[in-house]
Formats: structure tokens, C-alpha cells, sequence
């Protein structure tokens, strides 16, 4: 009886854990592999809490920033930056920032879905889809 | 027997705190050195020379000429850096900005970064990266001068590696050590100025230079 009891749990317990939507595991998958890439390619200069450094890297807290420049973020992560001010929270910001030319566009995107939702930002999945399309319009 | 352990027990308290009490941090004396047999008073005595850094001439972010008189009686941080080094200054500057914030205000002590790119990195150039970078005053000298003379610096007197290769991101070869000199120019400590625990161990270690140095003065 009491057998059947902690089977009957266990199999229970299977099922809520697979209840974890595709769409949640995906998100998992992009964040985790994002914050990897995050902490061997932009932590040096952005930090460990994306607070950047004084007037001469911004930080990644703006999200009002991120959301309205949404669609520039791979551009930016890709090619870098070269020659543009960049006003972040009401700062200016000038200088370049290196590019990332041999990235694939599936690492672009887990990075930007790990900084979209971290430093207090809640930009949700960016898939590589919307990344491929992003790319394509780069200037 | 029992009373025995509690005697053992009692002595071995005792030479603990009496070893606690002897137990005050000095840092080691680094860098080459040699022996250096001199007659004194008659006798022949063995003194060891420690290395120093000997004197040398840039120009700070202000426009100023910088030489060992102006360090006189500091204890001072050097570091190698450029402005446009895309690894790893970024985050030697960020934790560099923790022991600028902790000592700024202490009259004996300075950081000093020489650019190795005195190219680019002009006068203008330094003062721009100093006012983003949030320092002001005279406790952080970015020191800007012949490129040659800031290469032998660091390689044969601070002994860290500084070399020019167009085959690495930015173009040059540096590590990212922090060296604490001390008052009579003797290098004292590296710390990895990438590592924030070597960093705090660094601001830790000024103090105990500051103190060891003022209780020598005192005497």
C-alpha cells in the first residue's frame, strides 16, 4: 500500500515537471548559454552586474533604452560600435565597442535574452529568428 | 591526570596568544637583490641591497612633468594600461577606481598608470579618460611619455610584461599587476588587478605599508 502510495507521488511529480512548457525550457536554454557568453565577452567592461564603468562604458539597466533599441541590439553586439554617442540614462556616451563579426546569430540572441532579463531588465525570449531578421538590417 | 590537560591545555592558550601578539603583518621586500659587502666601523658586514625604481620623467593628465620627486615620501600603485585597450583595462580601472575611492583622501599615497600607447594617448586624451572615469585631483596620475622608456620601465624595473603585438585585440601585450612600491621605492606587492580578491588584499596591504612605514618614522 504504501508502496503504490510513493509511486503514485512519484509519477505525479514527473508529470508537473514536464508541465514546464517548451517556450519556459527554451527560455532556460537561451539564458543560461547567454550568461556564459555574457561573462567571457562583455563582463570585462559592462561588470558582473551590467553597471558599466563611471562615463566611460555605459551600463545595461536602461531598459527603457533596451526596449525602445531593440531591434539595434544584435547590430551592436555583431558589428560593435564605432563614432556614435550613445545616451544612456540621460549620460552620453562615446567611444567604440568591439565587434563580434564571427558570433552566430543563436549566440547573439542567447546573450541579449540573458541581458534583456538581468540588471532588473524583463525583455523576455529574443529568439534567434527575430535576431536573423535584426542582422539583416544592420547599417 | 586530569590535572595534567588542564595544564597543557592552559600553556598551549597562553603561547597562542603570546604568538597572536608577535604576529604583526609586515609585507615582503620583492624584486632582484644582492648582497653588497661593506666595511663598517672596521668590520666587514653583508647588507642586501634591495632593487628600486629609479627615476624617470612623463607627463601626468594635467599636463604636468612627473618624476620621482614628485612621489617623494608616497607609497604608490603602478599599472600599464591604454585608453582604447578593449580586455582587460576596463576592469583593472573599475577595481583601480575601489583603492582610488578608499585612499583618495590620504596625503602619502598615489596611483600611477602608464600609458602604452603614448601615441594616441595624449595629454587630451588622458584627461578626457580621467574626468569618464570619475578622478580628479592628484591621488591618480595618468602618466603619458617616451614609449621606450615605459616599455624598460615595466619590464626591467617593475618587471611585468609590456610589449607591442599587432597580433592581439588592441594591439598590445600587457598584464593586468598592480605593483605597490613603497616610501623608499621598493616594490613590496603584485596583485592581478583583473582579480577583485587580489584587489581588496591590496587595499588591505596599503594599509599595513602605511602603517609599517609611520611606526619606522616614529622610531
Amino acid at each position: 500500500m504504501k508502496l503504490k502510495v510513493i509511486g503514485f507521488v512519484c509519477v505525479l511529480i514527473c508529470i508537473i515537471a514536464s508541465c514546464q512548457s517548451d517556450a519556459e525550457l527554451e527560455y532556460k536554454r537561451y539564458y543560461t548559454g547567454g550568461a556564459m557568453m555574457y561573462m567571457s565577452k562583455c563582463q570585462n567592461c559592462h561588470g558582473a552586474n551590467g553597471e558599466g564603468l563611471s562615463g566611460l562604458i555605459p551600463p545595461l539597466t536602461d531598459t527603457a533604452y533596451l526596449n525602445k533599441n531593440r531591434h539595434q541590439l544584435a547590430c551592436f553586439v555583431k558589428y560593435g560600435i564605432k563614432e556614435t554617442i550613445i545616451t544612456v540614462k540621460g549620460k552620453a556616451y562615446e567611444g567604440a565597442m568591439p565587434a563580434n563579426v564571427d558570433m552566430p546569430a543563436i549566440d547573439v540572441a542567447k546573450v541579449l535574452t540573458y541581458v534583456g532579463n538581468s540588471f532588473g531588465n524583463k525583455m523576455g525570449l529574443i529568439p534567434v529568428d527575430e535576431v536573423n531578421a535584426d542582422l539583416a538590417k544592420c547599417k | 591526570m586530569r590535572k595534567l590537560a588542564a595544564l597543557a591545555l592552559i600553556a598551549l592558550a597562553f603561547s597562542a596568544c603570546k604568538f597572536n601578539n608577535a604576529d604583526k603583518p609586515t609585507l615582503p621586500i620583492m624584486g632582484n637583490r644582492e648582497a653588497v659587502t661593506k666595511t663598517v666601523n672596521g668590520k666587514t658586514v653583508v647588507d642586501t641591497v634591495y632593487q628600486t625604481i629609479p627615476d624617470f620623467k612623463f607627463v601626468n593628465q594635467y599636463g604636468d612633468t612627473i618624476t620621482q620627486k614628485n612621489l617623494k615620501g608616497d607609497i604608490y600603485v603602478a599599472d600599464f594600461f591604454f585608453t582604447t585597450c578593449p580586455s582587460i583595462c576596463p576592469i583593472m580601472h573599475r577595481n583601480m577606481l575601489k583603492v582610488y575611492n578608499e585612499f583618495k583622501s590620504v596625503p602619502d599615497f598615489k596611483i600611477i598608470s602608464h600609458t602604452i600607447d603614448p601615441k594616441h594617448d595624449s595629454v587630451a586624451v588622458m584627461k578626457k579618460y580621467a574626468d569618464k572615469l570619475g578622478i580628479s585631483g592628484n591621488s591618480w596620475w595618468l602618466l603619458q611619455g617616451d614609449k621606450e622608456k615605459t616599455y624598460d620601465l615595466g619590464q626591467k624595473n617593475y618587471l611585468v610584461a609590456v610589449k607591442q603585438d599587432d597580433g592581439t585585440p588592441g594591439g598590445y601585450v600587457h598584464q593586468g599587476w598592480f605593483v605597490l612600491v613603497d616610501k623608499q621605492k621598493r616594490i613590496r606587492g603584485y596583485y592581478d588587478g583583473t582579480d577583485e580578491k587580489q584587489v581588496a588584499k591590496l587595499i588591505e596591504d596599503i594599509k599595513v605599508l602605511r602603517a609599517e612605514v609611520n611606526t619606522q618614522i616614529a622610531q
